[in-house]
C-alpha cells in the first residue's frame, strides 16, 4: 500500500502553487507492487518538476523535530525565569514550619509589651502588697486598676501613673449589676456614696472599712 | 549636605525602611522560649466574670486595636426562664466601659467575655490563599500583616466573628493570644488585668498548669463543639444558650 505525504508549507511566488517540503514514503522499494512503484515515481516527479528545491528523506520517529526542539528551548527558558523568579520573590523563611513565611512568628513576637505584669511593679512597691494582703483586693493585680505601666517600670523616675479617679475606676466593677456573679460585692452607687470619690472613705488597695481607729479616710490617713 | 533631587530619591526608601523598623518597636529576643514545648489556649471562668471591661481595654492597649474595633469583648446575656434558645444578648462597646446597670431583670443573667479560640483545627487559616494566618507550632493562629492581602475570606470563615479588617492597614486583625507577651514569660494582658481571674491563659503542654487539674474536675465546654474547630478556649460554667 502506498502511504506518500506532501507537505505544502508556503506559496514560493504568484507563478508557482506551493512549495513541496517533503515526500515520506516506505524506504524498500521492494515491498511494494509495481503499480504503487509506477505511481509514486511519477507524483514524485511532479513534484519535482513543480518544485525543484525539494528532496526526499528518511522516515524519522518526528516529523519536523525543528519545531519541537523550539518549543523546548522556549519552555526551559520558561521553567528557568519561573523559578528563578520564584527563588526571589518567595521569602526564605516560608514554609520553615508550614505553608506561610516562618520569620513572621519573630517579627510578631518582637512587638514591645505594654503591660508590665504584678511581679514587676510588686517588686518595688512591697509596702502596696503589703496593704493588698490584708484584705480582698489581694487577688486584683495592680494594672487591672492602674493601667498600662511597661514605660513606668522601664523608667519609674520620669514616667509617673497618673491619678485614678475612684468614683470611675471602682464603679466599672462594683456597680451593681444583675449580671455579676451574686456573691460579688455590688453597690448601687448613686444610693452608696452619691457620686463622691470612693476614697474618701475606702483605702483601694484594703478597701474595708476597719475598726474606729483606722477609719480616718485614706485620703486624709496618706497627710 | 546638599539635598538634591538625586540624593533624595537615593534616601527614601532607606528612610522608609527605619521608618518601618522605628514602627515594629524594638525588637526583644526570647532565646529561652521554645515553640514545640508549648501548646496555648485558655480558661474563662464564667461565674467569675463581673463585665468589668477591664480586659477590653487592656487588649486595646497592649495591642493598639482601632476605636470601634475589638480582639476581645464581653457579651452580657439575658435569658428568661421560658426562652432559653432565644438569650438577648448585647455588647455595648464591647463591653470596654463596662455595662448600664440592668436591675431585677429576671430568668438568668451573665458575662462572656469572647476572644479567638485559637482553633488547633482554624477555619479561618484553611481558607487564606496566601498562607497569611496560619497555626504557630505553639498552637497560636496569628495573622502575618505584610503577607495579608485583606481578601476577608478569613473574616467570613471564622465561625466565632473573632476577625476584623483593620482599617488603617486594611488586614486582618485578630487576637494573637498577646503571642509578644507569652513568649516572654508573661501572661496576655487580659488575663493580667483580670480583677476576679475569670481568664487564665492556659499552656496545655505544660503538665503543672493548673488547667489539666480544672478541667479533669470541672464541667468545661468549648464554643460551638459541633464545627470541630478545635477550640482551645475553654469555658466553665456556660450556659447552653450561649452562642
Amino acid at each position: 500500500m502506498l502511504r506518500l505525504t506532501c507537505t505544502t508549507t508556503r506559496i514560493v511566488h504568484p507563478g508557482s502553487l506551493c512549495r513541496v517540503t517533503s515526500i515520506t514514503g516506505p524506504c524498500d522499494p521492494n515491498h511494494r507492487s509495481p503499480t504503487e512503484s509506477q505511481l509514486f515515481k511519477s507524483i514524485a516527479q511532479f513534484c519535482a518538476q513543480l518544485a525543484p528545491g525539494v528532496r526526499r528523506r528518511k522516515t524519522s520517529l518526528f516529523k519536523d523535530i525543528e519545531h519541537l526542539v523550539r518549543l523546548a528551548v522556549v519552555m526551559a527558558i520558561a521553567l528557568v525565569a519561573f523559578v528563578g523568579l520564584r527563588a526571589l520573590v518567595v521569602p526564605h523563611s516560608f514554609g520553615q514550619y508550614g505553608h506561610y513565611r516562618g520569620a513572621a512568628i519573630a517579627e510578631i513576637a518582637a512587638r514591645p509589651a505594654a503591660f508590665a505584669g504584678h511581679d514587676v511593679c510588686e517588686a518595688c512597691h512591697t509596702d502596696v502588697v503589703d496593704q493588698k494582703k490584708l484584705g480582698k483586693h489581694v487577688v486584683v493585680p495592680c494594672e487591672a486598676c492602674h493601667g498600662a505601666q511597661a514605660k513606668h517600670a522601664d523608667d519609674p523616675a520620669s514616667v509617673k501613673p497618673s491619678k485614678l479617679d475612684t468614683a470611675v475606676t471602682c464603679a466599672r466593677c462594683h456597680e451593681a449589676n444583675s449580671a455579676k456573679p451574686k456573691a460579688f460585692l455590688q453597690v448601687v452607687t448613686a444610693d452608696h456614696s452619691g457620686g463622691l470619690a470612693c476614697d474618701t472613705c475606702h483605702q483601694p488597695h484594703r478597701p474595708r472599712i476597719e475598726e474606729a481607729s483606722q477609719t480616718t479616710p485614706a485620703t486624709e490617713r496618706k497627710k | 549636605m546638599d539635598i538634591t533631587r538625586r540624593r533624595l530619591l537615593m534616601l527614601l526608601p532607606a528612610a522608609a525602611v527605619a521608618w518601618q523598623y522605628v514602627q515594629a518597636g524594638t525588637p526583644e529576643a526570647s532565646p529561652n522560649y521554645k515553640m514545640t514545648d508549648h501548646w496555648w489556649g485558655m480558661l474563662i471562668d464564667i461565674p467569675k466574670c463581673i463585665g468589668c471591661g477591664s480586659c477590653v481595654r487592656a487588649c486595646a492597649e497592649e495591642n493598639d486595636v482601632p476605636e470601634g474595633y475589638y480582639r476581645t469583648w464581653i457579651e452580657r446575656y439575658h435569658v428568661a426562664d421560658w426562652r432559653i434558645e432565644k438569650p438577648e444578648v448585647e455588647s455595648p462597646e464591647g463591653g470596654k466601659q463596662g455595662f448600664p446597670p440592668n436591675h431585677d431583670l429576671g430568668g438568668k443573667n451573665f458575662f462572656v467575655p469572647k476572644l479567638c479560640n485559637h482553633c488547633a483545627e482554624s477555619p479561618c487559616t484553611q481558607v487564606c490563599p496566601v498562607g497569611a494566618t496560619f497555626v504557630t507550632p505553639d498552637g497560636v493562629v496569628l495573622v502575618d500583616k505584610s503577607y495579608c492581602l485583606g481578601c476577608r475570606y478569613c473574616v467570613q470563615a471564622c465561625p466565632y466573628g473573632c476577625r476584623f479588617i483593620n482599617p488603617k492597614t486594611n488586614t486582618a486583625e485578630k487576637c494573637s493570644l498577646c503571642y509578644h507577651r507569652i513568649t516572654k514569660g508573661l501572661t496576655t494582658a487580659c488575663c493580667e488585668v483580670c480583677p476576679t481571674g475569670a481568664r487564665q491563659l492556659a499552656d496545655l503542654k505544660n503538665p503543672k498548669d493548673p488547667i489539666h487539674e480544672f478541667l479533669r474536675t470541672h464541667t468545661v465546654q468549648v464554643l460551638k463543639p459541633h464545627m470541630a474547630t478545635g477550640a482551645k478556649v475553654f469555658y466553665n460554667g456556660m450556659d447552653g444558650s450561649v452562642r
